[in-house]
């Protein structure tokens, strides 16, 4: 893609008599090769950094280029949740639910001083950085950021995906807590939803 | 349901052509007509008038607001029939009331006036519902309940609005509420945490009959007496 720079560089000798096209590499430079330039959005945009996003996936900053032409409106389908904007505290538990029915492997950039810090509302109605609800990858500072900034955090993350290994421990997903009310047990979830899958019946649990 | 009369802006006969206003004293000026005739029909209810920037105040005693402002609603000669905001005011100094204020506009006379009540000091922080003479007023005083406290009398269905229902560090717009709530960051945020988003956004979505016991208790309270979560 040339914004990337492969980890370790590797020498496949081909002899041209031998057409037949193959390549060597390694599984997790194809692998993150393939997440890296597929990573799905989901904007989670609730202020002035949003329009900085539209912007962002616009034409003329267009981040189809990035392999990010699909925004995922749903959580189900996305890689990268960008949150855009500050979040009050009543949004804080939706933030969170949402994050939780990503599928792994999953990221999140914090776009803009309000969703990293709370920025300006240093008040009794705003969460002070989303990093106290979710894990964050990438911050992005300004007030709102420009669409070049949203881009070198999303080349930053580009970098950081190309970086990981299989080998290497998955990320950790927040212990559910019985306890607390954004709890649903497996079997609840099994009746609220409805299986799906042609011949095989799945769940939505997994269980 | 309601039936509505159209009513054209300006109708009234006899109104000057609208023009912006020019060089308008701070203090003073030609009040709104309807002061006048409110002073004749209430008499001892008027408390004040005051012209400010050219816009009329009526001070006007709390036990007969709800009067007062279902005759400037009903009366063909004044027909407010516009509500566009009901707020309050508190001041840094204690002593002085805190204000409620009524915003109303006559769309067919071109007039705006600007109603006031006076809570005192140590009184209970009441003010009449003018929720059924203008049914716009009902978030218009959910969110001043919200903000500070004050609770209007006769409102149908009189809970937060902008924060959560289980919020209990206060009314932020109170000037004894400090900038950054009453409890720790942590604390506000497992507070936060613990609500049951689905109990406030995807009603639909989960059977009613399934979420019933998450339900705020005056929501249990509409839905047992047979209203529809949908529009």
């Amino acid at each position: 893609m040339g914004l990337i720079d492969a980890p370790t560089p590797s020498v496949v000798s081909v002899d041209p008599a031998h057409s037949e096209g193959w390549v060597a590499t390694r599984l997790d430079f194809l692998v993150n090769w393939g997440r890296a330039n597929s990573l799905w959005p989901m904007p989670f945009g609730t202020a002035c950094c949003a329009i900085e996003f539209m912007a962002s996936a616009a034409s003329k900053f267009d981040l189809a280029r990035f392999g990010m032409e699909r925004m995922g409106f749903s959580p189900r389908q996305a890689d990268v949740l960008i949150c855009a904007g500050r979040v009050p505290f009543k949004l804080a538990p939706v933030l969170r639910r949402i994050w939780q029915q990503m599928p792994q492997p999953k990221w999140a950039i914090s776009m803009g001083a309000c969703a990293s810090t709370g920025g300006m509302f240093d008040n009794y109605a705003v969460v002070q950085g989303i990093d106290t609800i979710i894990p964050v990858d990438v911050y992005v500072p300004g007030c709102p950021p420009r669409p070049e900034a949203l881009i070198h955090a999303i080349m930053m993350l580009q970098k950081k995906v190309m970086k990981e290994t299989m080998s290497s421990t998955p990320r950790e997903e927040m212990v559910p807590d019985p306890t607390s009310q954004l709890y649903i047990p497996p079997s609840r979830i099994d009746t609220l939803s409805q299986a799906f899958g042609n011949s095989i019946p799945q769940t939505r649990s997994g269980q | 349901m309601t039936a509505f009369t159209v009513v054209t802006a300006g109708s009234a006969p006899g109104l000057p052509v609208p023009a912006t206003p020019k060089q308008v004293p701070h203090r003073g000026g030609e009040a709104n007509p309807s002061a006048e005739a409110l002073r004749a029909k209430f008499g001892g209810a008027i408390l004040r008038v005051e012209v400010v920037w050219g816009e009329t105040n009526v001070i006007v005693a709390m036990d007969r607001a709800l009067e007062i402002i279902r005759w400037l609603h009903d009366d063909p000669s004044q027909s407010y029939e516009y509500l566009s905001d009901v707020t309050a005011v508190e001041f840094r100094d204690s002593t002085l009331p805190i204000e409620v204020i009524w915003h109303l506009r006559s769309i067919k006379h071109r007039r705006f006036l600007r109603l006031k009540g006076m809570i005192a000091t140590g009184q209970p922080l009441a003010a009449p519902s003018v929720y059924d003479i203008y049914k716009g007023a009902d978030w218009l005083e959910r969110e001043c309940y919200d903000m500070f406290g004050i609770v209007f009398e006769g409102h149908p269905d009189l809970r937060r609005i902008l924060l959560w229902e289980q919020y209990a560090e206060g009314f932020p717009l109170r000037k004894d509420f400090p900038l950054r709530g009453r409890f720790s960051r942590a604390e506000q945020l497992r507070q936060a945490l613990a609500a049951n988003p689905e109990a406030r956004y995807s009603m639909e979505e989960l059977s009613v009959a399934d979420a019933y016991a998450e339900l705020p208790q005056d929501m249990r309270a509409r839905i047992k007496g047979g209203e529809s979560t949908g529009e």
